[in-house]
């Protein structure tokens, strides 16, 4: 029983990784507060959802999920670069335009995925054991997609990507034009957050319109963990604590709920969590001020005493 | 090299804050010249820079770079021909990048990048020997993150990354007002010899008065938006700096004020 909630949670937390991975691109690498992903996670899935109940083979509809978020990120750095209107607005509008348009794909708010041949029932067809199929197959995907990652981000391109994010007056003088690759990165980004909207839809057995919402706080809120399990700014390692830091989330989530928080609750438990774990640096401050002032106390006691 | 031909450049044009920042300026720069820009506050020496650069376009004017009519190339299309060193340290280089990526950014500068590795055997061996020529023991930290690194180090790297990829033109503003005076002096040697090294053209903005005639063969004094002065030869050799300063009030009519100009000798 515990084993099953146990490898529930990392089933949930690999799939969730595809989106921390993107919120890790944007956030922390091109050091732009992207909210498309509210948008693009719902888009990924209806766009999976609805291919999936016309037919097409689940994993074409899930490569057309991740198209459709490359496009919805690369519109939001359309918006921003070319328009120039702020990046928080530039995503909030993408999103809220979604919004229609993820109805619109799906027809209605909700479809179910039920009897529908998906990438789990296809891979079940290939005679694994059935208990591990969304394990295994979650853990090669994340995996494969990490190590794309990696690459890119060491490639030329990718490291020109890294710099716009750390320092856009200098790449710019070294001839990168730092628009395209934020329209590059913001697309790739939301490319990966719908993947991670279609593979829940199909594990989850639903699309639904409003699965979006608190999602930029999920992948946050794993980024952070992440970082805080494993310090480092290499790459290889950035990217494996947004994994662990996803997991370990789910974790902290469903031990939440066997604590009897309601479900519905869980989105103010982790926006507490974000909030604590960002202003931690300041908090500790006042501590710090405090523990100094005590011992300033302490060695004027001692001090005292000696004399 | 360089042609810059009654080139205006006016901000907020129409507003209240309008600033004249640029004046008909007509510069000629041949090939190999080092030009010490000086002036006072708001003179538009990095203003000058700037559109050299392609931060800024001029309202009116062209600006000629290898033959080349660039005046409304942004910054990114120019980067293939014009190097360049900022006053803050920090903003030449990536600091949660290493050394070595640092460096694999400048040397594919203004060509197409791809999908190939950054890095490679090939291209870390010839960071470190870069590196070595700097003297500053950097070449032995390729793989540490720039963040770590000191002003000085963080400055001499910009400027070895600012003449990576074959640019002609080397621009350098205030490049070592941030810095302690006897690293000031090390990264000018290093300049010294990159610029050889590269045959460079070098327009170089300072507030250090002595620094100005000592450094490069020409010099160009600005005021209120224009050129005032432009010495070379043996007319820049018999120049110091209280005739310098004789020549600013002479040809502004004012005194030369600057809040961080250096009155050495």
């Amino acid at each position: 029983m515990w084993l099953n909630i146990l490898q529930g949670t990392v089933e949930q937390g690999l799939v969730f990784a595809l989106l921390a991975m993107g919120v890790y691109l944007t956030f922390r690498i091109l050091d732009f507060p992207d909210l498309t992903v509210e948008g693009s996670f719902p888009l990924g899935a209806s766009v999976a959802a609805v291919l999936i109940i016309k037919g097409v083979n689940p994993f074409l509809a899930t490569l057309c999920a991740f198209a459709a978020g490359l496009l919805a990120g690369m519109i939001t750095g359309i918006i921003n670069t070319k328009l120039k209107i702020a990046g928080l607005l530039a995503g909030i509008l993408t999103m809220t335009s979604l919004y229609s348009i993820n109805l619109r794909i799906m027809g209605r708010a909700n479809i179910p995925l039920l009897r529908e041949k998906t990438i789990l029932t296809i891979i079940k067809d290939w005679g694994l054991p059935e208990r591990y199929i969304p394990l295994i197959a979650f853990l090669l995907i994340v995996f494969f997609v990490k190590f794309i990652l990696d690459y890119f981000l060491y490639s030329e391109i990718g490291m020109g990507l890294r710099a716009t994010g750390d320092s856009p007056v200098m790449i710019a003088s070294l001839g990168i034009n730092t628009d395209n690759i934020k329209i590059l990165g913001l697309g790739l980004a939301n490319a990966l957050t719908a993947l991670s909207g279609a593979l829940t839809c199909q594990y989850q057995g639903f699309a639904d319109a409003g699965m979006g919402i608190g999602m930029i706080v999920i992948g946050l809120a794993s980024v952070i963990i992440g970082e805080v399990v494993i310090r480092t700014s290499r790459i290889i390692y950035a990217t494996f604590g947004v994994i662990v830091g996803s997991i370990i989330y789910r974790l902290a989530i469903a031990v939440a709920l066997q604590l009897g928080f309601a479900p519905t609750d869980l989105k103010v438990v982790t926006a507490v969590l974000v909030i604590l774990a960002l202003g931690a640096p300041t908090l500790r401050k006042f501590m710090i001020q405090d523990e100094f002032a005590e011992r300033l106390m302490e060695g004027d006691a001692s001090d005292a005493e000696v004399n | 090299m360089l042609k810059l031909t009654n080139v205006h450049k006016i901000f907020n044009y129409g507003q209240i804050n309008e600033n004249y920042a640029l004046k008909d300026i007509n510069l000629h720069v041949p090939k190999g010249d080092f030009i010490t820009i000086i002036g006072s506050n708001g003179a538009g020496k990095s203003t000058l820079l700037n559109l050299v650069a392609g931060t800024y376009f001029p309202e009116t004017g062209t600006i000629e770079i290898n033959g080349q009519d660039m005046t409304n190339w942004p910054v990114y299309k120019r980067a293939f021909l014009v190097g360049r060193v900022f006053q803050d340290p920090l903003k030449g280089t990536a600091a949660e990048m290493t050394i070595e990526e640092n460096l694999s950014l400048a040397i594919k500068r203004g060509q197409r990048r791809g999908l190939k590795l950054g890095l490679n055997k090939k291209r870390r061996d010839e960071f470190r020997r870069l590196l070595a020529l700097l003297e500053l023991g950097l070449e032995n930290r390729l793989d540490e993150p720039v963040k770590l690194l000191s002003g000085g180090q963080r400055q001499a790297l910009t400027l070895l990354m600012a003449t990576l990829g074959g640019p002609k033109i080397l621009l350098l503003d205030e490049y070592t007002a941030n810095l302690d005076p006897k690293t000031a002096v090390q990264i000018i040697e290093i300049t010294d010899r990159v610029v050889k090294q590269g045959e460079l053209t070098v327009l170089m903005v300072t507030h250090d008065l002595k620094q100005a005639l000592e450094m490069g063969n020409r010099t160009i004094m600005m005021d209120q938006g224009r050129i005032i002065l432009d010495i070379k030869g043996k007319e820049r050799e018999q120049t110091t700096v209280s005739s310098l300063l004789k020549k600013f009030s002479e040809k502004s009519g004012r005194e030369l004020t600057n809040d961080r100009v250096l009155l050495q000798r």
